[in-house]
């Protein structure tokens, strides 16, 4: 490990993009509306859709009246299951073949008459304006024979059953005797914790534009998974994945909503068939509701026990979450308890409902969001019943190794977040004593939690070409959702070739490139750059090689270990050559390479690497909120997040993604909750205006720091960074909302 | 109408909002569709000055008057100071929400310098991080940029004051 320590030292000494607050490359397009999203395309003759949702939880349809609907002008096509040609099933969920986990649900739309939640595609309306379809779809008329359905979640929670683990994704875990230890334990916590549905609520809706030209398809689309996507519109349609391109430039947000394959995408796709016309669907913010899964409800216990000087005895830590009878995926939200306290006896278990509802999906950080709500907030309870400061109680239990099975941390520095994040937020000006620090009308309070996000990576093929006259393109189908992907890619190949980045093209967002990861579970940036770092390194060892074929190169005899990169060209001391000089010598007009991770070594080299370490972001979030004494109003007044994400590639995405996470947490402690009818299993509030995001007025400065140690076994020692920032947020405010009031807050 | 200085003229259906007239028959989608029923901010116009959601405004309302979308607001090559200000502060991730942040953030200024009241001011003339944050609100950032944009604006305003 001291070696790769070093390694990474000298690659500093040349670094000179990598780290820097460099800004995006896209910036310009996107503030001045070049940059084109996914329903912002028009082809010749292109047709607009809507669709039709059911609005029983459960059920066979027995009549569909289309008539009105077809006798408004300008309406094309009308498919309902009556008349539209099925479209392959969707695949059983396989490891082997990573797209079949793509489908939000197993429902063959428009093949069955059969309603599995409200607000299912029941019909697809195509017309010549989106207005003509929007109101032809208002006319369909669909019965339906109401079958009975469990739609409610808090009254199924008593019934659920134990979640089923893999390999990847353990479902419960024992080390000793938790309950036994809880019992013995002479102080102790044992709460409750509920969280409500939630959705991404992205701010581009899920669009398609699908484009049919005899078997060739295009899809314009927003997706996180362009390879996935293309993988899965195969199988469904029954044509190769040669013959389909994803692209997919631009996308408005995701949050992990835009990671499966929702209904709207294969029915766009279906329509566009069966019109034979270019199809365009704009999913409508309530169609976004009804058709795209979100993050499902939880209740959750967590109980503690410790010592008189609070060493955790016991940590027990059980959840209940829901899956749609069609779909959906257990969460792993007693995750953190797996990491976080060297607990002597730890008890997690994961339990599940399934009812008739739409499928769950991920939204950031899916399990350790509401995980470290709970736990972070019985930690912080604990430390009330003992009388220990909170951060004092985090520290006497930060565990040297794993505390479920006793491996390695590849890396963690909680302890160096908290001693740094607690000097500068001033932590030691809080009195302990709930509300007694107050500022006027308003209670203030100041709170801790923990963030804890476990560090992934995919499989990234990217290829890197460089042209005679210096200029540079790496190519990779990533998807750009708003993370920075290309610039901080740009920033990589520049220092890794010796490049100014000007000169560096990164090319990204298309099916025809490269297959690059999906961007989900924080893996995108580490991904692509292991891709995009063995790239460079061959395109080098061929310049190289080409120079040295070359009896008057300043290069000849040189291995590439000893060079380096600068300049435009590689270098020993003072001598070497340019690139440009290199090629034009050779009379080559590019060299190009590639970085390949296969599917089976990646596999094997993951899984080795989890038989022997634990690797994760974390950090420390101390927040200051103000409650009115009179209402009960909760302001969150100041922030801080001090992150131990290894190397930061680039200091303004960065900070940006883990203040985006920090956002959405805020939303998740005080205004996000999907609201689900228990009698009908219809979301009662799908719009913006009934489900509160937070706003710019409720957004503080949100001070964002980091430790910059890199992780030794990351590319560059980065770790990814989408999803850690929103862990342990909830928790925070909770925790800060009990200082200044003395209540806990149990439910979300 | 006139959109970004240049006349355009369209024949069509009285429900047409001014939105998908913009994106839909003109092309000009720089405003963009978050909501449909003004609860975003993502489809921010400027009216004749004065900025509007052009979701919740039919087409045919604005007969006659001047409209300005996000690429109305450089000149040529140069940006609009607020345009460059956005990515010189990192005030956009997805860029969705983007134009209608910049174009509210336009007329919201020329709002505060016309003496226009906030429901949190203190003292006129003054323009606070929570003056820019009341005022901005009717815009919605999910990937949560909302420090940034406030520093472009801050940036901004604080030009405009020398």
């Amino acid at each position: 490990m001291t070696t790769k320590y070093a390694e990474t030292e000298q690659r500093q000494a040349a670094v000179k993009h990598v780290g820097r607050p460099v800004d995006r490359v896209d910036g310009r397009a996107k503030t001045t509306g070049e940059a084109r999203y996914a329903a912002e395309h028009r082809y010749p003759g292109m047709a607009h859709a809507a669709l039709v949702h059911a609005t029983v939880a459960r059920g066979r349809i027995e009549a569909v009246d289309t008539e009105a609907a077809r006798a408004v002008p300008g309406v094309i096509e009308v498919l309902t299951h009556e008349n539209a040609p099925a479209m392959k099933p969707a695949p059983k969920s396989s490891l082997m073949n990573p797209s079949s986990l793509a489908s939000g649900t197993t429902v063959n739309y428009l093949a069955t008459d059969e309603v599995h939640w409200n607000g299912q595609p029941v019909a697809v309306v195509v017309a010549e304006t989106p207005e003509t379809a929007t109101h032809a779809a208002s006319l369909v008329r669909v019965a339906y024979r109401e079958l009975p359905a469990v739609v409610d979640f808090a009254a199924e929670e008593p019934n659920a059953v134990q979640q089923k683990g893999n390999v990847l994704q353990p479902a419960a875990g024992d080390k000793g005797d938790a309950v036994a230890a809880l019992a013995a334990a002479p102080v102790s916590v044992d709460l409750r914790f509920t969280t409500p549905p939630e959705h991404h609520n992205a701010i581009e809706p899920h669009a398609t534009i699908a484009v049919w030209d005899g078997d060739h398809l295009t899809v314009h689309e927003s997706t996180q998974t362009i390879a996935w996507l293309r993988a899965h519109l195969a199988l469904r349609f029954g044509i190769p994945e040669r013959a389909i391109r994803v692209l997919s430039p631009y996308v408005g947000g995701g949050f992990g909503g835009k990671g499966p394959i929702w209904a709207g995408t294969l029915l766009t796709v279906l329509a566009a068939r069966e019109t034979a016309r270019p199809v365009r669907l704009a999913l409508t913010r309530e169609g976004v509701y009804r058709t795209v899964g979100g993050r499902t409800p939880t209740v959750q216990r967590v109980a503690l026990g410790a010592d008189n000087d609070g060493d955790l005895t016991a940590l027990i830590h059980t959840s209940v979450t829901m899956k749609g009878r069609i779909g959906g995926m257990p969460e792993g939200v007693v995750s953190p308890s797996r990491h976080l306290y060297d607990a002597a006896t730890i008890h997690l278990r994961q339990r599940l409902v399934q009812l008739d509802l739409l499928a769950n999906t991920a939204m950031r950080a899916p399990g350790d969001s509401v995980g470290s709500f709970a736990l972070e907030s019985a930690m912080d309870e604990l430390a009330c019943e003992l009388g220990i400061d909170p951060i004092e109680l985090r520290m006497r239990n930060e565990p040297a190794r794993n505390p479920m099975d006793g491996k390695r941390f590849t890396h963690r520095m909680l302890r160096e977040a908290y001693e740094v994040g607690a000097e500068r937020f001033g932590w030691r000006e809080r009195d302990p004593r709930p509300g007694s620090m107050r500022d006027g009308r308003w209670l203030v309070g100041m709170g801790v939690a923990t963030a804890y996000h476990p560090s992934l990576m995919l499989p990234a093929d990217v290829t890197v070409r460089l042209a005679a006259d210096g200029g540079v393109v790496v190519r990779c189908g990533l998807q750009e959702i708003g993370v920075g992907v290309a610039t901080v890619q740009a920033q990589i190949a520049a220092d890794e070739l010796g490049v100014p980045l000007e000169v560096v093209r990164v090319e990204i967002g298309d099916s025809e490139l490269p297959t690059g990861p999906g961007a989900g579970g924080s893996v995108q940036t580490a991904s692509a750059a292991a891709g995009v770092l063995e790239a460079c390194r061959k395109l080098k060892e061929s310049a190289l090689a080409l120079a040295r074929r070359a009896p008057d190169s300043p290069l000849r005899g040189r291995r590439l270990d000893d060079l380096e990169a600068r300049d435009g060209g590689l270098y020993h001391g003072g001598r070497g050559e340019t690139y440009a000089a290199i090629l034009a010598r050779a009379g080559r007009d590019h060299l190009e390479a590639g970085g390949r991770t296969g599917m089976l070594k990646f596999l094997a080299k993951t899984l080795n690497e989890r038989r022997r370490w634990v690797k994760a972001a974390s950090g420390a979030h101390f927040c200051e909120v103000r409650v009115d004494r009179d209402t009960g109003e909760v302001r969150v007044s100041r922030w801080l997040g001090m992150f131990d994400v290894g190397r930061v590639i680039n200091a303004k995405t960065a900070a940006a993604q883990l203040r985006g996470g920090i956002v959405m947490g805020i939303g998740m402690a005080l205004s996000e909750a999907t609201q689900v009818d228990p009698r009908t299993g219809r979301i009662m509030n799908p719009g913006l205006s009934e489900y509160h995001v937070p706003a710019h007025a409720d957004i503080p400065r949100i001070d964002v720091r980091w430790l910059d140690v890199p992780d030794p076994t990351m590319p560059l020692g980065l770790l990814g960074i989408g999803e850690v920032g929103i862990t342990g947020v909830a928790a925070a405010v909770a925790n800060a909302v009990r200082h200044a009031t003395g209540k806990r807050v149990l439910d979300l | 109408m006139r959109v970004n200085g240049a006349a355009e003229s369209l024949d069509i259906e009285p429900w047409v909002s001014l939105l998908d007239a913009l994106r839909d028959r003109l092309g000009v989608t720089g405003p963009k569709k978050g909501c449909d029923q003004g609860a975003c901010g993502a489809c921010t116009v400027l009216a004749d000055g004065v900025r509007i959601n052009a979701c919740l405004a039919l087409a045919v309302q604005y007969d006659g008057k001047e409209i300005t979308t996000i690429e109305g607001l450089a000149s040529g090559d140069d940006l609009h100071p607020l345009q460059a200000a956005f990515i010189r502060h990192d005030g956009l991730q997805c860029g969705y929400c983007t134009p209608g942040q910049i174009c509210s953030a336009v007329a919201m200024l020329a709002e505060h310098r016309a003496g226009m009241p906030s429901a949190v001011m203190e003292r006129p003339g003054e323009l606070s991080e929570a003056e820019i944050r009341e005022r901005m609100s009717g815009n919605l950032c999910r990937c949560g940029a909302y420090n940034g944009i406030v520093d472009a604006i801050k940036d901004v305003a604080g030009q405009e004051v020398r």
